[in-house]
């Protein structure tokens, strides 16, 4: 047991704020619709703001487009499909996506600092994880554009026509570049909207692609709100749609494609479960209990938001858990050294603070570290709720927040079984230094990806995606090329 | 001022049931230490505490007191045309340079470190290692820095270095009791953390890393490890332990990692030189570089920079 140890007063050293600069960006006060290679304005002339969520400051003003302006964008990517893309060699197709690469490279920190600021995520965290990652899928399906063959032997290789790409708040970047690469790769043109609240990467990405010589067209960018959303999902001559976001949502879009051609993949939501053993190496399973849940103020599709502790060592892991909750930064994302940055949007805020009351009326033991936090945005502590039975609203529905349930567990067997208790079953972590119990759990857990020893890890090369109501359809690797073939 | 821990308890295995490590674990962790950004004031603060708590260092055959009278001079005189700078923490010899040392520094503040134990490889009888530590101690040395039996720890001979450990730190009286695990010669993590919980247990008042004679010394995620198992004995104990990293840390950059590192795994308790030393040889001229750099703006060649 820990001794009560009297609190030394010692003069502390702190980091002074190492803020990004934000000089070195160029943000357009109103942006319009990218289609057939231009920049059209919206048929109904109506925008919209996007804020940022870090200081509620307006970025800029995005057009809103509506079903005329969908079609509009679904014939240039049908006739640039049939004329220009479909007939083109592999080969020169994957030149295109090299530049484009090469280009988010080139101004990968403009790319990092609008994603912040359009996100509120953390200045590290799309310096270091969403730029580079989004490169690294162009680079690597850019690879695969000439050897298709050689991925799917003995397949007909057939592309199928336009896609039409709905993708959330919580990656705006990234989740452009997980749709957009295979789709050119594999021969299709694209209708893309991103969400409402980060349309910004997305419309830089759009200026790259005009830079990079797309021929008109084959890549299209249609801002707007869930209306738009549902014109793409519902025009007839779309081959394809792939959506990640919200399971209700996904629900909805899979009801309106019933009885269509239309191929679907949905990556939907989670609520997966991060396992630690009483034999895993602990300070290391404590900073993935942290990555897994506070990385990107917890919007992540696969967080690790029901954490299962062995019971035995349940005490010492919530107080190690507690100590490191303690040394992180949350504030302003720009920071360099900030941790936890600005809650994406005032309605996910309220969101999470809903699920955070329900915890407390639930009987939960919450806790959250003492932290600073603006006065203006919109922030939420990194918050624990221990004490949590599986029965708990809590640790049922995705929260897509700072929010990490605790719940203790004494066997394999039973571990095996609560984790798989859920109607999600995106993700998993594993924490044992026994490598037979890590094969053991990961073909008995029903989840998409299963981390060892590690969480939040993704990687171009590999597959993502979920099982029952996360979802279904693998995007990555060699899956994620079929899922645009024939 | 300097606190010495009383002896402790026998060997009992529970003492080397250590916790695993995981190295991709741990050199994730380390990495992202090393993106925290100083700057600033912080940053001029960050390198005059590195300064203070620099134990430099002359550690060869070749050393007279001609050289430890010289290095002395500069413990206490870093940089003298800069007002305001701190002194090192302590110089660090061989046990026959501790008296020249000791009456170069007199009244400097500046503390005698001396190695012992057949430093650097540990490979002499108990007695000899007993023997070396009471004449550096009766020499004046306010701090010794031994070596453990590495041979002994890899065959898994754990009583031996503990009491070989709890042998010295009876010697040392009121010298505080460094212990060099010679992480580069243990190999893995998971033997780092159990020899730090041995010594930890055996006595130690300062774990440290290296000798600074076998490469690699002083990484992060070695450091790293040892002080996690700092915490969690203080987490159990409320007993400090100190923390040297030895060998390899020779630019401010570094020093300032080291420093985030301790902030962020102990806390600012450890953040002066009671708790926590640099033992190095080059570092201190860097670190002074870079502080007349922030003050001035500009880069001054390493001329400007007395080498004793």
């Amino acid at each position: 047991m820990a001794k009560k140890v009297e609190k030394i007063e010692v003069p502390s050293w702190d980091y002074a704020p190492s803020l990004e600069s934000t000089s070195h960006i160029e943000l357009k006060e109103r942006y319009d619709l990218y289609i057939d290679g231009k920049w059209v304005k919206p048929t109904s002339g109506k925008y919209f703001a996007t804020v940022n969520p870090a200081n509620e400051q307006k970025l800029a003003e995005v057009a809103h487009g509506n079903a005329l302006d969908v079609d509009k964008a679904v014939k240039a990517a049908r006739k640039a499909y049939n004329e220009v893309w479909s007939k083109m060699p592999g080969s020169e197709r994957a030149k295109y996506i090299y530049r484009i690469a090469r280009l988010m490279q080139e101004r990968a920190r403009e790319f990092a600092v609008i994603e912040t600021l359009d996100a509120g995520k953390t200045i590290r965290e799309s310096r270091d994880v969403d730029v580079p990652l989004a490169c690294n899928h162009f680079f690597y399906y850019a690879g695969w554009a000439d050897k298709l063959e050689y991925a799917f032997p003995n397949r007909k290789i057939e592309s199928l026509g336009v896609a039409g790409q709905i993708i959330p708040w919580n990656f705006p970047l990234l989740m452009a570049a997980w749709k957009i690469a295979p789709a050119l790769a594999t021969g299709n043109t694209v209708v893309l909207k991103p969400a409402e609240t980060t349309p910004l990467t997305a419309l830089k990405l759009a200026e790259i692609i005009d830079e990079a010589g797309l021929p008109p067209g084959v890549v299209n960018i249609v801002t707007g709100y869930g209306d738009t959303g549902a014109s793409i999902v519902d025009h007839a001559d779309i081959d394809k749609i792939a959506f990640t976001g919200s399971t209700g949502v996904g629900k909805l879009i899979q009801k309106a494609v019933a009885g269509t051609p239309k191929k679907v993949t949905l990556e939907l939501g989670g609520k997966s479960a991060n396992i630690i053993f009483d034999d895993a190496p602990i300070d290391q399973a404590v900073e993935g209990i942290v990555n897994g849940i506070f990385f990107n103020q917890g919007h992540v599709c696969c967080a690790g938001s029901r954490l299962f502790v062995q019971e035995n060592i349940a005490e010492r892991v919530v107080q190690k858990l507690k100590q490191r909750m303690e040394t992180l930064y949350v504030g302003n994302p720009l920071d360099k050294n900030t941790d936890i940055g600005a809650i994406n949007s005032k309605e996910q805020l309220a969101t999470i603070n809903k699920y955070i009351k329900i915890g407390q009326k639930e009987g939960a033991e919450m806790y959250q570290p003492v932290c600073s936090i603006p006065s203006k945005g919109y922030y939420c502590p990194p918050t624990l709720f221990l004490n949590v039975a599986q029965s708990s609203l809590i640790a049922q529905e995705e929260i897509f927040g700072p929010v990490l349930t605790i719940q203790t567990f004494r066997t394999v067997d039973e571990v095996i079984q609560k984790a798989n208790n859920t109607p999600f079953g995106l993700a998993a972590g594993v924490w044992t230094d026994k490598g037979s119990r890590i094969f053991n759990l990961t073909t008995k857990l029903r989840a998409g990806v299963i981390w060892a020893n590690t969480y939040n890890k993704f990687d171009p090369t590999s597959p993502f995606g979920g099982y029952k109501e996360s979802g279904f359809g693998r995007e990555g690797g060699l899956h994620g090329l079929s899922a645009y073939l024939k | 001022m300097s606190q010495t821990r009383k002896t402790i308890s026998k060997f009992n295995l529970q003492m080397v049931d250590s916790p695993a490590i995981d190295k991709v674990g741990v050199e994730e962790r380390v990495a992202r230490f090393q993106t925290r950004s100083i700057k600033n004031e912080s940053k001029l603060q960050g390198l005059k505490m590195s300064l203070s708590m620099i134990d430099l260092t002359t550690l060869e055959g070749k050393d007279t007191p001609g050289k430890v009278k010289q290095m002395c001079y500069k413990a206490h005189h870093l940089c003298d045309t800069h007002p305001g700078l701190p002194t090192v923490a302590a110089v660090c010899v061989y046990p026959s340079m501790v008296a020249f040392a000791k009456k170069e520094l007199k009244d400097s503040g500046v503390k005698v470190a001396s190695v012992s134990t057949a430093f650097p490889s540990g490979q002499a009888p108990m007695d000899v290692k007993l023997l070396d530590t009471r004449f550096a101690v009766d020499e004046g040395a306010d701090e010794i820095d031994m070596v453990i039996s590495r041979g002994k720890f890899l065959a898994g001979e754990y009583s031996f270095v503990f009491d070989e450990i709890a042998s010295i730190k009876e010697v040392c009286g009121n010298a505080r009791l460094k212990v060099i695990l010679e992480t580069g010669e243990l190999a893995t993590l998971d033997n780092v953390r159990k020899a730090s919980d041995l010594a930890i247990h055996a006595g130690a008042d300062f774990i440290k890393t290296s000798t600074g004679k076998i490469q690699p010394a002083a990484t992060m995620q070695v450091t790293y490890t040892m002080l996690m198992a700092i915490k969690d004995y203080f987490d159990k104990t409320g007993i400090m332990i100190g923390m040297k990293p030895a060998g390899g840390i020779s630019t401010s950059k570094l020093a300032l990692h080291n420093l985030v590192m301790v902030k962020e795994v102990l806390g600012d308790a450890w953040l002066n030189n009671e708790w926590f030393r640099f033992g190095a040889s080059s570092l201190a001229n860097d670190v002074l570089m870079q502080i007349i750099k922030s003050e001035t703006g500009i880069y001054q060649s390493s001329d400007y920079f007395s080498i004793d």
